[in-house]
């Protein structure tokens, strides 16, 4: 008798979409024994968009269905278990049958993700099974120095994932150098980019790929005790941790004399980041795990001389410690062999926004953007035009359609002013307005200020609220030049990456869509038809049917016209609320 | 920036009054003593007893663990985790992050607005929602998505945000 599996993809936006019904129903069917299946659970397979997420293995044939509610995953199994065949239509992506989705996957090169989806993220056989663990195995089987270690990170090109893009190898080399008896790696998983999902993804589908890069990272700079600070908003990756813990400690992973080798020593536990973006930062990140106001504190002495209770400490970003053990297993070469000349391997990055497909890619490094969000994200939502992509979340900055063969790579990105940062990607249409993204960025920034550096306390204050006026026709001349000389001071007068980096968002738009602040300023226009203040609604006579649907339900009155005759708006009363737009059902309201 | 959370010192007296079982905290401050770097978890831990941080386990933890109250005052309005006010029994999580905001998640919160009749912060009358203004909860990909509890809802409507508050309130209403 054949086997058939059914794997439910149960990651935090998985289960949003109805993921935990369908695995619900499936334990129900098994349980009823209607159907002759087993049930198993993974994680975040990348494809958002399709979710719910459906894996069916039948005689050893992967087929992924997407779009799953509990009548198509019965209608799937009946056909599965009765005749052994896939319900082509809900198939998203199998090696045995051609998709409309299958250049998704086209150009996807998983190293950091390369379990995500796969594997239960709950059985730590099921990651061994997979050769997980056996980077440390090599390590103590060939009794490789820590030297080599960080010597074989360096050859790998490896660069902090989490941003900075500053080379990991050399990181853990200078928290080597510093002696003490207590040495300490932090995994930084305080990831409070507004739109970038990509290290929530990993800890719940594949912790211990994190955890193991934790170790060895712990090995080579000598560290003896490991904290994991994760955002409390993540409550499925912090459960998954904790398991994934218990039994590397089980395994005799973490513990003493790990793997044999002597006085290798280490253990490992989760501290819950209390909602601070500013925690981000590593030396905000370490006050916070000190129990205090995660405020940064003065560079020098850098985490690595004097960290957490001024002790050596190496943090790492989480996808940067889930490409360690793929690195040390198959070697730097072979990780070298993807990317570009300064930016090697590959980076994950969360599409969102505007876009067709949105989820969740591993791509080289060297990719166009273009071929991000055409190829793999299949073009704009409702056929719209493709205007800009924001990289890096507020410490980021727009590129915009123009430029959209600049590819991904640290260098790449920042020469257009943006960051590649933890890999946020958010596309944006011809209905996105950039000055009231850019005021966006800044009202986030501005609220997230630790309020330690005046510049970047009053600053952004200051700049929130030119941005805000502009937003609301209230724009003055010379507005723009005062933004961009408030960014520069802001940039240079905060100890921080966060006051550094807020004002990129504004000066990337400025940069790339100044025709844009100059409409709102001096047209009180909004070109993308979406700063309320700064539009004008009216009725198009030809199209009007005289329902009085808009007038009843015009808040202020201000819609006159009788039954069946045609109406007008009262543009001097007027609040633009857009109520007459959106209740109409004849398109007969125009905007501009 | 976080100080403008100053404003609450008002509504921290106002609590005093406030009847609150002070011996639930007790496992949690004996769980903590004398271990260093404990006082977010302490706190988070109060939190989940209570929904908030009342004055009275202010008073408790700096006693018991040596904590300044001004330090404890200081760490509490610094992270947005924490509450100073009690709260509703479902917690309403509207994400503003990126994704959301592109997807127009001002509009779900106005429309939560409407129907619970309250402002951002704020707790309905019937103490049943309290609704909050979050950054990013990493659902992008179901943007605009909001949580409430540990449920997380996506591709919010008007119709479906409406109808998600009518199915709690009309679950509660059995319950009674």
């Amino acid at each position: 008798m054949s086997r058939i599996k059914a794997i439910v993809g149960l990651g935090s936006c998985g289960i949003a979409a109805g993921a935990g019904k369908v695995y619900d129903k499936l334990n129900e069917l098994i349980k009823t024994e209607k159907y002759k299946v087993s049930a198993d659970k993974t994680s975040c397979i990348g494809m958002c968009y399709k979710e719910p997420l459906v894996e069916i293995i039948d005689n050893d044939k992967s087929y992924l269905y997407g779009g799953v509610t509990e009548s198509i995953l019965e209608e799937i199994l009946e056909k599965h278990t009765k005749e052994h065949k896939p319900v082509e239509k809900y198939v998203v992506h199998s090696e045995y049958t051609e998709t409309e989705e299958d250049v998704f996957w086209e150009g996807q090169v998983k190293i950091a993700l390369r379990h995500c989806g796969i594997i239960n993220p709950e059985v730590i056989e099921e990651y061994e099974a997979k050769g997980g663990y056996n980077a440390l195995k090599k390590i103590a089987e060939r009794k490789m120095s820590y030297d080599e270690v960080i010597e074989e990170i360096l050859d790998s090109g490896l660069r902090g994932r989490g941003g900075g893009g500053f080379p990991t190898g050399l990181k853990w080399k200078f928290a080597r150098q510093n002696e003490s008896d207590e040495k300490y790696i932090i995994c930084n998983a305080d990831e409070g980019d507004p739109g970038a999902f990509m290290d929530r993804s990993l800890l719940e589908g594949d912790p211990h790929a994190v955890i193991e890069g934790m170790i060895i990272a712990a090995y080579a700079i000598g560290a003896n005790s490991g904290v994991i600070y994760c955002r409390a908003e993540y409550p499925l990756a912090i459960v998954r941790l904790n398991i994934a813990l218990q039994q590397a400690r089980k395994k005799g992973y973490l513990g003493k004399n790990i793997m044999g080798i002597d006085g290798f020593n280490l253990d490992i536990y989760i501290k819950e980041g209390a909602g601070a973006f500013v925690c981000g930062e590593e030396t905000a990140l370490i006050a916070s795990v000190e129990g205090e106001r995660g405020m940064p504190r003065k560079r020098p002495p850098f985490p690595a001389a004097s960290g957490l209770w001024k002790k050596p400490t190496n943090i790492n970003n989480v996808e940067t410690l889930a490409n360690i053990p793929w690195i040390i297993d198959k070697g730097a070469e072979e990780y070298a062999k993807y990317g570009t000349e300064k930016s090697k391997g590959t980076k994950v990055f969360a599409l969102t926004g505007k876009i067709n497909r949105g989820g969740l890619v591993e791509v080289p490094m060297g990719m166009t953007i273009h071929d991000i969000v055409f190829k793999l994200g299949g073009g704009i939502q409702d056929g719209k035009k493709f205007k800009a992509v924001q990289l890096g979340g507020p410490s980021g900055g727009c590129i915009p359609a123009s430029l959209d063969d600049t590819i991904v790579d640290y260098d790449s990105v920042n020469a257009t002013g943006a960051i590649m940062g933890s890999g946020g990607m958010v596309v944006m249409d011809e209905t996105t307005c950039m000055v009231d993204m850019a005021r966006f960025f800044l009202d986030f920034t501005q609220k997230e200020s630790c309020g330690k550096c005046t510049f970047c306390r009053v600053g952004t204050k200051r700049m929130l609220e030119i941005l805000t006026r502009i937003t609301e026709g209230e724009g003055k001349e010379g507005d723009i030049e005062k933004l961009e000389e408030l960014s520069i001071q802001i940039k240079e007068g905060s100890l921080c990456g966060l006051g550094q980096t807020a004002p990129n968002p504004v000066l990337t738009t400025i940069k790339y869509f100044r025709h844009e602040y100059e409409a709102h300023i001096k047209e009180k226009r909004c070109p993308a038809k979406n700063c309320a203040k700064l539009l004008t609604y009216e009725i198009i006579p030809d199209m009007c049917t005289g329902c009085t649907v808009c007038a009843v339900n015009c808040p202020v009155d201000a819609i006159d016209g009788e039954r069946k005759e045609i109406h007008f708006i009262r543009q001097d009363d007027c609040i633009n609320c857009g109520m007459c737009f959106s209740k109409c059902n004849f398109n007969a309201i125009k905007v501009y | 920036m976080r100080v403008k959370r100053i404003e609450q010192i008002r509504d921290l007296k106002q609590q005093a009054g406030d009847e609150i079982n002070i011996e639930l905290l007790q496992p949690l401050l004996e769980k903590y003593k004398g271990k260093k770097g404990s006082l977010i978890p302490v706190l988070q831990g109060t939190q989940d007893i209570y929904g908030y941080i009342p004055e009275q386990a202010f008073l408790e933890i700096s006693k018991k663990l040596g904590y300044k109250l001004s330090s404890l005052y200081g760490v509490v309005t610094f992270y947005a985790q924490f509450r100073l006010n009690p709260v509703g029994k479902h917690i309403i999580k509207v994400c503003h992050g990126t994704a959301c905001h592109v997807q127009n998640a001002k509009k779900i919160t106005e429309i939560l607005q409407d129907t619970l009749k309250v402002s951002d912060g704020e707790t309905t009358e019937d103490k049943l929602f309290t609704l909050e203004s979050v950054a990013c909860l990493g659902c992008c990909s179901l943007a605009p998505v909001m949580m409430i509890g540990d449920e997380t809802y996506g591709k919010l409507t008007e119709k479906s945000t409406k109808k998600i508050i009518r199915e709690i309130k009309n679950s509660e209403k059995q319950k009674k």
